[in-house]
């Protein structure tokens, strides 16, 4: 043998050209190399270079919140995000609304044989940039590779995990007659970015997804007026409608909305008009819906519109007792309905 | 929103309430038949009836297209998906509608039905254009508002010679159910709703334009006034009635004349003559079968048709026992009259065609109006 292959030396991965295949997810040296040249060399931190079964962390301050989230988007890239950041964004903001201190993360991946590097990576480098964002560590993972056709490019799982500070008990149970809705801003953005990169609608429109991370918003409210404050929520799927039906059912209490005081961008009233979707039921990755005692409105809305996840912020509605639970809207009309959970699926696959 | 905000303004709404609340006569009652479920769903989405005087009843008609659809049509559909294996493409309320065997073509699907909801027909084009290989069937529904597109798919077939594609014809006609309403309406034996008038189609009327309504109101003395489907439109038109009821008038007024003529879109209307002609008789649910009331495509595009393609045949399939869907169509009863009503019937679950789309009135009830069922307001 001559002596122009160097002891030791493994080709780097393709990232150019290259595809996963079934090795990526085979248990060995493919899969090892992928793991090392992307996750860890994008997500790198202490706990994921231990290298073990599991991470050992320190000892957190408080109690401890948990949350887990799947994420199947298609497509996997929209304007305004992709499937890696909406996989960290979405279980941060689920520890974030509880109140809690997003500290860490696992993500389980799904890959489809043929997904291509480049884009693996481009998801891992936007889970890497929104995990920095959010102050929280990848400290775990794991990849699976299943056959073409089995998978739609990458499935992504994350768990999370936050500390509490003594004293916050924020529950979907909290809300009582007499508090205020606040919403943080506008609805509808992200199913609508979704769904205008859908083939076959034809539609374009500068829509683009809200996704984004709300634990510096939830931590300063909490922060300055926690006290008044009787829970949070993300609106996802489902929209504002699936929320406030929520926590009016968890609360055993009504809710009623004011048509008017929602906001909602012109491109995404107009797009919903087109396609015949209310946008009280579409999705949104950055919204926050929180349920205060009514003296507290007017300084939890300063202090919601000095963040920038929050400058559109507004009162949408108030609780009141109902003991069927319903959501009411007054309707910019005049008239009353009831803002139901939407029933079947208005459109698949958008986070 | 330009357009679109004019026509839910909330201030105009208060002053034709007002104008409502003055003009109709306290000493009887107003009883109007809106034809179309886009106005049953305005109605409901937008609170209208909050705003109508309480002797201002809206009763909801069979317009929605899903809703009258009977259960034999779509075991048609389910037959093409699962026995001949066609992929078959329909507008995505029509795949909830129940089936026999407890099926629907969503059901159909888990089966591993290959069925597609579609937005457009052009869609279903693309489908057959890309996979040759397979037959696509496109599962056409709805009232004249979505014919003329069928039609263009059916001559674009043709002219591209695509002979994987075809369609199950299920369009139906609006004024032929009008008169199984109206016919209806004197015979005691039918309990039929005594009816004041009707809110006249929008869409629809784009296509066929105001004339086909006349003899609603020449013969049977029902005013007609055609609205648009925002809000707005729907207070004024049912305004516009009170007032005709008021002054002893039966004439078809337009009230949406910023998309009606009285002669309608002549090039649709060619357009469904060259493709289509007139079924002998066409079951509706609810109404029954109703003569010269639906389209079946014409001989000379015989190969696009799917009942000939593939060697359907009809069957008439009873609907539940317990299900008022029938009443409900025909105006005599409310949505919460029937005992299935928002128990085994929601829209997770529906029993009936109208519990499926968001046009159906049990639908639009349950989803939107169902707060005012204690205070006996808002059902109407």
């Amino acid at each position: 043998m001559s002596g122009t292959v160097k002891p030791g030396y493994a080709r780097p991965l393709d990232l150019k050209r290259g595809r996963v295949d079934l090795g990526h997810g085979g248990g060995g040296r493919a899969m090892q190399q992928l793991v090392r040249e992307l996750f860890h060399a994008h997500l790198g931190n202490p706990w994921l270079a231990q290298g073990n079964d599991g991470s050992v962390l320190p000892p957190a301050v408080g109690r401890l919140v948990m949350s887990t989230d799947s994420h199947v988007v298609s497509p996997l890239f929209f304007p305004g995000g992709d499937i890696g950041s909406l996989a960290v964004n979405g279980t941060v903001n689920d520890l974030a609304v509880m109140g809690a201190k997003p500290l860490w993360l696992s993500a389980g991946f799904i890959l489809e044989e043929g997904l291509p590097l480049l884009d693996l990576e481009r998801i891992v480098t936007s889970m890497a940039a929104a995990a920095r964002n959010a102050g929280v560590a990848i400290v775990t993972g794991d990849t699976k590779v299943v056959e073409h056709g089995k998978g739609d490019g990458v499935f992504i799982t994350t768990a999370g995990v936050g500390s509490l500070d003594d004293g916050i008990a924020l529950s979907g149970d909290g809300a009582i007659p007499g508090d205020a809705v606040l919403l943080s801003g506008s609805i509808g953005d992200h199913g609508m970015a979704i769904l205008a990169q859908r083939e076959g609608l034809g539609l374009e429109t500068s829509i683009v997804s809200d996704c984004a991370s709300l634990h510096m918003l939830t931590a300063s409210l909490m922060k300055r007026l926690g006290p008044s404050i009787r829970l949070m929520r993300d609106p996802t799927r489902g929209g504002l409608a699936a929320t406030l039906n929520e926590i009016a059912h968890q609360s055993g209490v009504g809710i009623e909305i004011d048509e008017p005081a929602i906001p909602v961008h012109a491109p995404v009233a107009a797009a919903c008009e087109l396609l015949g979707l209310d946008p009280l039921n579409v999705a949104n990755e950055g919204k926050l819906v929180l349920v205060c005692a009514a003296e507290a409105v007017d300084a939890l809305l300063a202090e919601m519109r000095a963040h920038p996840l929050g400058s559109e912020a507004a009162c949408i509605g108030r609780v009141r007792e109902d003991a069927r639970h319903f959501v009411q809207m007054r309707t910019r009309l005049g008239g009353r309905r009831m803002v139901d959970w939407l029933s079947g699926e208005q459109l698949p696959r958008i986070c | 929103m330009k357009y679109i905000d004019e026509f839910r303004d909330g201030g105009i709404a208060h002053r034709i309430a007002a104008r409502l609340a003055d003009e109709s006569d306290p000493g009887r009652s107003y009883r109007f038949m809106e034809f179309c479920g886009g106005h049953t769903h305005a109605i409901a989405r937008y609170g209208v009836p909050d705003l109508l005087p309480a002797n201002v009843r809206m009763i909801h008609g069979p317009g929605c297209p899903v809703c009258v659809l009977p259960i034999g049509r779509i075991d048609m559909a389910i037959e093409l998906a699962l026995k001949h294996h066609a992929i078959v493409c329909t507008y995505a309320d029509t795949v909830r509608v129940p089936a026999s065997h407890d099926l629907s073509l969503m059901r159909a699907k888990a089966r591993g039905g290959d069925i597609r909801m579609v937005y457009a027909v052009d869609e279903a084009l693309a489908v057959a254009r890309e996979q040759p290989e397979r037959e696509v069937v496109f599962f056409a529904i709805g009232f004249e508002t979505t014919t003329p597109p069928t039609a263009f798919a059916i001559r674009t077939a043709a002219a591209e010679d695509l002979r994987n594609f075809s369609v199950l014809c299920s369009h139906v006609l609006t004024p032929p159910a009008i008169t199984a309403i109206v016919d209806a309406s004197p015979d005691p034996a039918s309990h039929a709703v005594e009816l004041d008038g009707f809110v006249g189609p929008a869409h629809v009327s784009t296509v066929i334009g105001s004339d086909p309504y006349a003899r609603f109101a020449r013969d049977y003395g029902k005013p007609v006034v055609i609205a648009g489907f925002e809000p707005l439109d729907v207070m004024q038109a049912i305004l516009m009635l009170v007032r005709q009821v008021n002054e002893g008038r039966a004439e078809v007024e337009n009230e949406f004349t910023r998309a009606v003529t009285p002669q309608g879109n002549r090039i649709a209307q060619e357009l469904m003559d060259e493709v289509f002609e007139l079924r002998e008789s066409f079951e509706w649910r609810g109404l029954g079968s109703i003569p010269h009331s639906a389209l079946r495509i014409r001989a000379r595009y015989a190969r696009f048709d799917a009942e000939r393609r593939f060697g359907l045949a009809y069957r008439t399939v009873p609907d539940h026992r317990a299900c008022d869907c029938a009443s409900i169509l025909r105006g005599q009863k409310r949505p919460t009259d029937c005992k299935l009503f928002g128990t085994v019937c929601t829209p997770e679950t529906p029993m009936g065609s109208c519990m499926v789309s968001s046009e159906g009135a049990c639908a639009a009830h349950y989803t939107y109006g169902r707060h005012g069922d204690d205070a006996q307001r808002g059902a109407a």
